[in-house]
């Protein structure tokens, strides 16, 4: 017999304690499978011990460097432990979720729940920065993370009806069905209405005050293009500019190239009234508007009168289902809609929202979605 | 199978070469009979697995794919109506005699029974049960999944309730097109499979595709795995594009990868016409090297 023993369960749970501290979501019943695991593997196993664990206390790719850090940290300290992963080895990127960064940790051996957390969390810092005060690498970066935009289409229903396994009685099928079996009763046919993507429409502002959002809003264009089959984008500033079929390659940085090459009063003067009712007549009127959802990205600097604007967007707010205006200034402390674009434009919009991060972004996303 | 070691070795009597990691999860699967969750890029043999651990096992594969608005009646059971009326007309006309219980009890008769794969799976386990891309499926199906994951029986009213003596082994794969719900996470071991490294991907293909010669293999393996690190590609070619490419070569009887056959089989590698592009100017330097 043996005089010490050791009784490692201690040791288990406190690591999932400590992983909790970290920030992957552990539950009881979690840290129960993990203390069964390591019981099947063996806990002289260090190797199997962390795969148990990843197996049982991670639930995405995001969760997977934390557990790293901390297995590290909680269980060897000095590492001793043959290193699993090379550093530096870009972790699985997500194809629907942020990616998990890079950066390393410091595995000083000091464990410390918030060191780790925020080491995990500079892309969720990216995410909320204002896009405008980026330097060019964070800008780089930006713009792979937003291939995490999903933008949703708006939808309407339709007159249509299509089948469908619950729903309402679909009593002509049901009784063309049973003809076909002579008459003899059989299944219940459902319908429901069908349902349709409504177009959207994008006019996004390239006037010289908006300069330093226009990349990030094309780029957000971009997504809403590629995503979805029923999208306008239009450029807003001294003329409108279609620029739908340029942002259609499916390579953000060439369609951004393309859509540069067609527009031709980049960074110039703004006007706001003017261009919107040129949208409206040559476009917008006509159908491209009518029951759709459209977006306005500007900042509301308007040069000269802002009386049009007003009257366009009234006009505008007539046809169209659903106006979202979209201000990066929006999201800055102290702001206050006071420029003459805005505040003539603002009784006729339905949603006024910020636009000036990534995580602005995905709320306008998720606004466009619910018009 | 007593030990991970052991998994792997006997997957790989299949051809399919499990890593450490992956052969201690799918041990920890078997011994505490719980639902496996893959993740991963497409094309790095989650599918595979499945098909593996039944070979392996030799047990039934059951497969069911996942899809927008799949509801239970697709994955679980259907009673065949039409067959049903016509064994009661057959009653009527043989003029058979019997109660009313009787007459209606050989109505919901097995034989009028139509398993979906997961009733299969309870009704022949063991078994291997792949549930694929559940992450298409809406979430009242994984409410339902939760369900019988967790109790591993079905209660049918009218016959009642199929449990399976011993639970199947579960695979549940996801493209992560969405994230799943935290609950049914919580019932399974998660895994995510990674692209392998050049090693094993050359000898995952010397296991997959044999005919293809050590030296062309080695090329192919080490030009997909530069092309997997450039961040510049729209889909970054999966294990399966390799094996296909290597087979497209093959087929054309290359055994030293040059740039003329390289691009003219760059079909069976990319998928997007601006890839496509950006790979065939890559090629140039990449062959050189």
């Amino acid at each position: 017999m043996s005089a010490i023993t050791f009784d490692p369960l201690p040791l288990l749970v406190g690591f999932t304690r400590a992983l909790k501290a970290a920030g992957v979501p552990v539950t009881p019943d979690r840290a129960h499978g993990f203390v069964e695991a390591t019981a099947i593997v063996g806990l002289d196993d260090q190797q199997a011990t962390y795969w148990a664990g990843r197996a049982t206390l991670c639930s995405g790719p995001d969760d997977l460097t934390r557990y790293d850090q901390v297995f590290e940290a909680w269980f060897d300290p000095r590492g001793e432990l043959p290193r699993r992963r090379e550093t530096g080895l870009p972790m699985p990127q997500a194809p629907a979720l942020p990616s998990v960064d890079e950066a390393e940790g410091d595995a000083d051996g000091e464990f410390d729940g918030d060191v780790l957390r925020a080491a995990a969390t500079t892309t969720d810092v990216l995410r909320h920065r204002d896009v405008a005060s980026l330097d060019a690498g964070e800008r780089q970066r930006l713009a792979a993370m937003f291939a995490t935009l999903r933008p949703t289409a708006p939808l309407r229903r339709t007159a249509r009806h299509e089948r469908w396994h619950r729903g309402r009685l679909d009593a002509s099928r049901t009784l063309r069905d049973s003809l076909r079996r002579m008459g003899e009763p059989g299944e219940l046919a459902w319908r429901r209405r069908r349902v349709r993507p409504r177009r959207v429409v994008l006019l996004v502002d390239v006037s010289g005050s908006m300069s330093a959002y226009a990349d990030a809003l094309l780029r957000l264009a971009h997504r809403y293009v590629a995503a979805q089959p029923r999208v306008e984008v239009f450029t807003l500033g001294t003329r409108l500019t279609h620029v739908t079929r340029a942002l259609r390659h499916r390579d953000a940085d060439r369609a951004l190239v393309a859509a540069g090459d067609a527009v031709p009063d980049w960074s110039g003067g703004t006007r706001l009234g003017e261009t919107m009712r040129v949208f409206l007549d040559r476009w917008g009127q006509r159908g491209m508007a009518r029951g759709s959802v459209v977006v306005v990205f500007s900042d509301g600097w308007e040069r000269g009168d802002a009386t049009l604007l007003g009257e366009q967007m009234a006009r505008l707010h007539r046809i169209a289902h659903h106006v979202v205006w979209v201000n990066p200034h929006r999201g800055k402390a102290g702001y206050e809609p006071l420029q003459q674009g805005i505040a003539a434009a603002l009784p006729h919009v339905d949603d006024f929202v910020a636009g000036h991060s990534l995580a602005a972004f995905e709320e306008l996303v998720e606004v466009v979605g619910r018009a | 199978m007593d030990s991970a070691a052991d998994v792997a070795a006997r997957l790989g009597a299949t051809g399919y070469l499990a890593d450490d990691e992956l052969a201690t999860v799918l041990f920890l699967t078997m011994r505490m009979q719980r639902p496996l969750l893959l993740e991963g890029e497409p094309g790095t043999g989650k599918t595979a697995l499945a098909e593996a651990l039944a070979e392996t096992l030799d047990l039934p594969l059951i497969r069911l794919q996942c899809y927008e608005g799949i509801d239970a009646t697709q994955a679980l059971y259907d009673w065949d109506f039409p067959r049903q009326i016509l064994h009661l007309r057959a009653l009527e006309a043989a003029g058979a005699e019997g109660t009313v219980e009787e007459t209606e009890k050989s109505l919901y008769d097995e034989r009028f029974l139509l398993s979906r794969p997961v009733l299969a799976a309870l009704q022949q386990s063991p078994a291997v049960l792949l549930i694929d891309e559940v992450d298409r499926a809406d979430d009242e199906f994984e409410a339902f999944l939760l369900e019988v994951l967790s109790t591993w029986q079905v209660t049918i009213p009218e016959l009642g309730t199929v449990s399976a003596a011993t639970p199947p082994y579960v695979v549940l794969t996801s493209n992560r097109t969405r994230e799943l719900h935290d609950a049914l996470k919580r019932r399974c071991l998660y895994h995510w499979i990674d692209h392998p490294g050049l090693d094993r991907e050359v000898a995952i293909l010397r296991s997959r595709a044999p005919e293809v010669a050590e030296t062309l293999a080695r090329q192919v393996v080490g030009v997909v795995q530069q092309l997997r690190d450039r961040d510049d590609l729209l889909k970054p070619p999966g294990v399966a594009e390799t094996l296909d490419w290597a087979r497209a070569l093959n087929h054309l009887g290359t055994t030293q990868l040059d740039l003329a056959t390289a691009a003219a089989t760059l079909g069976a590698l990319v998928k997007y016409r601006e890839d496509a592009d950006r790979v065939k100017q890559a090629l140039d330097r990449m062959l050189t090297s």
